[in-house]
């Protein structure tokens, strides 16, 4: 049994400033075995991934490898240690060179070849694409290949180096189903040669039609290891989102139900797509009312609050507000007709770092009154206090530049831009993400209160518990697609779990 | 969006086009009976005196003179090397170059020989043996300096005390036009007060003459390696109010011969301008008429007849017959 | 006292400003007369003021204009355009056409402006268009206009380096009779003006910081980014036809190859040299102007130095290398380190003296 196991990471923990990202987490892989490693964003996967390859030093813990037999302690301080220790990952995206032949990309940079032999490597080459199979000429430029080739090359060149362990991250991501078949067979090849592979991906089909076991982290911590047969799909959901099925005793239903009135929607869009929301779709939110778009992630629901401020190009569909018909072509359109939008990447699409608090509260109401209006310091000041002080925004002073703040305390100033633009509806996507317990609830308790003051809120979060606990509706996605919308007593965890597992309730 | 995005693209399209436009290369018509030949020069643009130079060539070496020409204007040698070898190729019977630069000409004048194509060198000598080229027609970047120098001698000034602006450092006009100067000042009998270079630029030449101003240093005689150097050292000294030229208190000597610089001379506000004469065609087109009248020529290295125009005796003819440019 | 050394430690401007500072210290102890200013006849009758001083502020002004529209480029569009200097011949070459072919009047001479802004906002919006809607890294965008636009001037000018004369020329590129200052010195100080008035009533200031730091953000709060970025260039281009024209009527002459010769690295550089960061976002213009003078200062003084020539870049170097250093943010937190070990013991000494 021992000899089986090829690596073994025990109580690995890592804290970075101010999160802590793996506490005593194991993880234990097989000889020639597919062992899915599982969780939300942020839970820990892909910390855990850089611990063992070295690129991050971990705090504690230790981690075993098999060598000649027997299982013994490493300690890999950077990835190209990791590389010949045999530990190879490939990545979503591909880090090879593209203007370089398939033989080039599976032997440069590799090790002592100082001097390249061009005939025996591309022999050498031939004869691994040969074994497994992969299609391609060892002299065929790599860029003339299709990304799973591409990406099997990748996995070629990792393999060459014989490896023991082999990482996959997310590598079907950008594949389409003939290629990820593909893809699979080359994997199960190398299972049966012996190699463990761990395999981080999104799609839990996928999990389900090739790995063995499945281990799965949430916040960090270690919340089991599974045989995949014994593991259904909702409740591996469950798992990864931290709610056991059973368990739907301790929530508190919102007290906000949308009133069926004769008036017209705040937002009411018909048939609305954009670039990256390809299947169009219908969606309408009431005066006061908190609806959300639920799903894993990657099921489409940023892409469809993205599409409602237009935040992507607009490709087609109907919007009416307050029962009027308005077009809505760009984010300046959407903030005129009093929507406002809190991205869910803070750093990429919400804050503006360099500048400071002050000037990151009064951007959108400023763009709103226009070019050729500034406010003049002494307003801007006025409304940023006013709304550090609402909001308890925690800055050593408002002309801060807004990167020296914890991330509870961005999310607030970006909230407080919007509320300053007074809006009628407003989208707030992971407002919660990344930031810690007291501010979230903070967060919720402003949403549940805004709600009352009449303003229409649409809000995502990965933590089921939040939505349950301040929507009055829920719109569940899968796969780009609306696949259910769940309102009062449908609301249960339950529910939404089947849902999104696309399985019957 | 989208028609502002059309515009934009109208925009970039004209901007284009017009590039394309002057950048347009001449064609040489057929015509039988002609004198092939094939030139290589430095493109018009690099300064006005190729400009002048180039024109100077268009107008000997055309149809009428009963030339068949093509041209190619590079200031890169390897390009410049292939364009050569190229009208050879295409059977010249001439070959006129400017080189860019002085080496690695040798290769393709032999292969001239060969095919037995003649071969002249124009504006400037690059490093071959002279029996690879029939003749040399040049102009002497130091003869110029000496020139001037030895008129300034004549002019039996109480003292000299110089103002130098400097053209681009390394430049065949910078080191022959700097180093007859330099003499006098390493032999005492003229005082260097600045030595500075303002690459050829009007504006830098105007601040290097006002730092001197602002220091306080005496100086009678400012030389300028080229006109345009020497209309920015005048603007200093005006903003001063230091009177120059004839009659004033500094001498101002210039080179290159633009029409603009001589009609200064006339007007008494330069006192010296000295000829770099761009106009070796009429004499390479001499040498090829004998050559094709079966004649010998006598000289292989000509350096152009070049000349100066002083204050005194400059004339309107003068500037109409040798200035350049307008 | 702490905290002002502090701040003034960290303002954008403080590396420059001390830099400018020991420029100026230096002179006065080589030639303790180096800033004095004299009043003199100039050759048309005029009392004009001339000095060392008045040399740097009159040399500096059209590198100067030219470093505000840089400054706006740098920061929205995260790269500079190199193709300043050339566009600014193309410019000058359009305005000498114009004066040449009518007699200079001046409503001529404002139709030659106008038309010179005209054609260099056309060629600058050619290269806002590449970088800001086809997404062209600004130095490659700009090549394309730093490599042709010489040529395009030469071809505008037909080859010759064509001079002009009148009064009024004269007196926009040196003195307006009965003004003893020069009047680059004054367009620029117009300038300045104007575009601090810009910065203080339009958002022109924040929304480029904005595009410059978080494309992402700006898209997403109402700013065009495209928009922006081209407003830049616009703006830039009428510095660009302005530092132009500035310079052909202090010479009176147009040559497409010399004029503003290596001015767009001169430009960056006073953009570096006032702390803007090349890699866009935040920005300071005042920053970018002083950048100027301590160029043109830096380079009188090599002249009043009598550098040899062949020396003078390599002292221009030396020098920026080591102003841009000095700002380089590991030095600056090496200062501030060292201010508080070295005064660490201050405050108690303070507590004492309260005590006592």
């Amino acid at each position: 049994m021992q000899n089986d196991v090829v690596l073994s990471m025990r109580n690995i923990s890592k804290s970075f400033p101010g999160v802590r990202a793996l506490q005593n987490v194991d993880f234990t892989l097989r000889k020639g075995e597919i062992h899915a490693l599982m969780g939300e964003n942020g839970a820990g996967k892909s910390t855990l991934i850089k611990v063992l390859t070295g690129v991050h030093p971990k705090d504690s813990g230790q981690v075993f490898l098999n060598i000649d037999g027997s299982l013994r302690e490493i300690h890999v301080k950077s990835p190209y240690e990791a590389q010949n220790l045999g530990i190879s990952t490939v990545y979503q995206e591909i880090t090879l060179c593209p203007n370089l032949t398939v033989a080039e990309n599976m032997f440069i940079g590799r090790g002592s070849y100082h001097t390249v032999n061009w005939r025996q490597m591309k022999k050498r080459a031939a004869e691994i694409l040969e074994k497994l199979k992969i299609p391609a000429r060892a002299t065929q430029q790599l860029d003339t290949c299709s990304i799973a080739v591409q990406q099997m090359v990748a996995i070629a060149r990792a393999v060459d180096m014989d490896c023991k362990v082999l990482i996959l991250d997310e590598p079907t991501s950008s594949l389409d189903e003939q290629e990820v078949a593909r893809l699979f067979s080359l994997m199960r090849d190398l299972k049966a040669r012996g190699v463990g592979i761990i395999f981080i991906t999104h799609f839990l089909e996928q999990v389900y039609e090739i790995c063995d076991r499945i281990t799965v982290l949430r916040n960090g911590e270690l919340v089991g290891e599974y045989e995949v047969k014994d593991l259904p799909r909702v409740q591996l959901i469950s798992k990864m989102m931290g709610k056991d099925l059973e368990d739907v005793s301790a929530l508190k239903k919102s007290q906000l139900m949308a009133e069926e009135t004769n008036e017209p929607p705040v937002y009411e869009a018909v048939g609305l797509s954009s670039i990256n929301c390809s299947n169009a779709f219908d969606f309408k939110i009431r005066k006061g009312e908190v609806n959300g778009f639920t799903g894993l992630l990657g099921s489409g629901r940023s892409e469809s609050v993205r599409a409602i401020f237009a935040a992507d190009r607009i490709t087609g569909g109907k919007i009416r507000i307050n029962g009027k018909d308005v077009k809505i072509k760009k984010p300046k359109d959407a903030m005129k007709h009093g929507i406002g939008y809190l991205p869910e990447d803070r750093k990429r699409d919400g804050i503006v770092e360099d500048l400071s608090v002050r000037e990151n509260i009064i951007l959108a109401l400023q763009v709103m009154k226009g070019f050729f209006r500034p406010f003049s310091r002494a307003e801007a000041e006025a409304f940023a206090d006013k709304y550090i002080k609402l909001l308890g925004i925690k800055t050593a002073s408002m002309d801060t530049p807004i990167k020296s703040l914890s991330g509870g305390n961005q999310q607030k100033a970006i909230l407080a831009r919007w509320l300053l633009t007074n809006p009628q509806y407003l989208i707030l996507d992971e407002p919660t993400r990344g930031i810690d317990v007291g501010t979230k609830v903070e967060i919720q308790k402003l949403v549940l209160k805004l709600a009352e003051e009449g303003v229409s809120i649409t809000f995502i979060s990965s933590e089921i518990e939040e939505m349950l606990r301040t929507c009055s509706r829920l719109i569940v996605m899968r796969d780009r697609k609306i696949v259910g919308e769940l309102t009062g007593e449908e609301m249960t965890q339950d529910n939404i779990m089947h849902t999104i597992a696309g399985e019957a309730v | 969006m989208k028609t502002k995005k059309i515009l934009a693209l109208i925009l970039a399209a004209a901007l284009a086009l017009s590039l394309a436009a002057c950048g347009s290369a001449q064609t040489s018509k057929d015509k039988d009976g002609l004198i092939k030949v094939g030139i290589v020069n430095n493109p018009p643009s690099e300064s006005g005196y190729r400009a002048a130079n180039v024109a100077d060539f268009e107008k000997v070496f055309s149809e009428a003179n009963g030339y068949k020409v093509s041209t190619f204007y590079s200031l890169k040698n390897d390009e410049q090397l292939n364009a050569a070898q190229q009208f050879i190729t295409d059977g010249v019977d001439y070959l006129l170059i400017s080189a860019a630069a002085t080496d690695g000409w040798t290769n393709v004048l032999e292969n001239a020989k060969k095919a037995g194509v003649k071969v002249f060198l124009f504006d400037r000598m690059m490093n071959v043996d002279q029996s690879l080229f029939e003749a040399a027609v040049i102009s002497n970047m130091e003869a110029q300096g000496r020139m001037a120098v030895q008129w300034l001698l004549d002019q039996k000034l109480p003292e000299y005390n110089v103002v130098h602006i400097q053209g681009a450092m390394g430049s065949d006009a910078q080191i022959g036009r700097t180093k007859p100067l330099d003499e006098q000042f390493a032999n005492g009998t003229m005082k260097k007060v600045v030595q500075q270079t303002a690459t050829w630029d009007e504006a830098t030449a105007k601040q290097i003459v006002e730092s001197v101003i602002n220091s306080g240093e005496k100086f009678n005689v400012i030389y300028a390696e080229n006109d345009g150097m020497a209309k920015g050292a005048v603007a200093a000294l005006d903003e001063a109010g230091i009177t120059h030229g004839k009659n004033g208190d500094v001498v101002i000597i210039g080179f290159d011969f633009n029409k603009w610089a001589l009609r200064e001379v006339l007007a008494g506000n330069w006192n010296l301008d000295v000829q770099c004469s761009p106009f070796q065609a009429q004499k390479i087109h001499e040498m090829i008429q004998t050559l094709e009248k079966g004649g010998q020529l006598t000289e292989k290295i000509v350096i152009n007849e070049e000349r100066y125009f002083d204050c005194n005796t400059i004339t309107q003819a003068d500037i109409d017959k040798y200035g350049i440019g307008d | 006292m702490g905290s002002l050394f502090k701040k003034m430690a960290r303002s954008q401007l403080a590396i420059p400003l001390f830099a400018l500072f020991l420029l100026v210290v230096f002179n006065l102890i080589r030639d303790p007369e180096f800033f004095s200013i004299t009043i003199a006849t100039n050759n048309d009758g005029n009392a004009v003021l001339s000095g060392n001083l008045i040399s740097i502020l009159n040399g500096a002004s059209a590198i100067a204009i030219l470093s505000i529209g840089m400054t706006l480029i740098t920061s929205s569009c995260k790269g500079q355009d190199i193709s300043v200097a050339a566009v600014a011949a193309i410019a000058g070459s359009v305005f000498v056409s114009v004066l040449r072919a009518n007699e200079i009047t001046i409503p001529v001479f404002l139709l030659a402006f106008l038309l010179s802004c005209v054609v260099s906002v056309l060629f600058s919006l050619f290269n806002g268009v590449l970088v800001a809607v086809f997404k062209i890294q600004p130095m490659i965008a700009t090549l394309i206009l730093f490599s042709a636009g010489r040529s395009i001037a030469y071809w505008i000018n037909g080859g010759a380096t064509p001079t002009v004369s009148s009064p009024l020329l004269t007196s926009i590129g040196g003195f307006i009779p009965g003004i003893p200052i020069p009047t680059p010195i004054l367009i620029m100080v117009i300038f300045l003006i104007l575009i601090t008035l810009v910065l203080r009533f339009t958002n022109l200031g924040l929304y480029t910081q904005v595009v410059g730091i978080n494309e992402g953000t700006a898209h997403l709060n109402g700013i065009s980014p495209v928009w922006i970025k081209l407003i830049a260039f616009i703006i830039s281009g009428v510095c660009v036809a302005t530092a132009g024209c500035i310079t052909v009527c202090r010479i009176g002459l147009i040559n497409h190859e010399t004029l503003l010769l290596d001015a767009e690295m001169d430009v960056i550089l006073a953009v570096a040299i006032g702390g803007n960061a090349l890699s866009g976002g935040k920005f300071n213009l005042y920053g970018s102007v002083i950048g100027a003078y301590i160029i043109q200062a830096l380079t009188v003084t090599l002249y009043a130095m009598k550098v040899p020539s062949a020396a003078v870049k390599a002292y221009k170097a030396i020098v920026i290398i080591l102003i841009v250093v000095c700002s380089s943010p590991v030095v600056k937190d090496f200062v501030v380190r060292m201010y508080k070990k070295m005064f660490k013991k201050q405050p108690e000494k303070e507590v004492q003296a309260k005590a006592a």
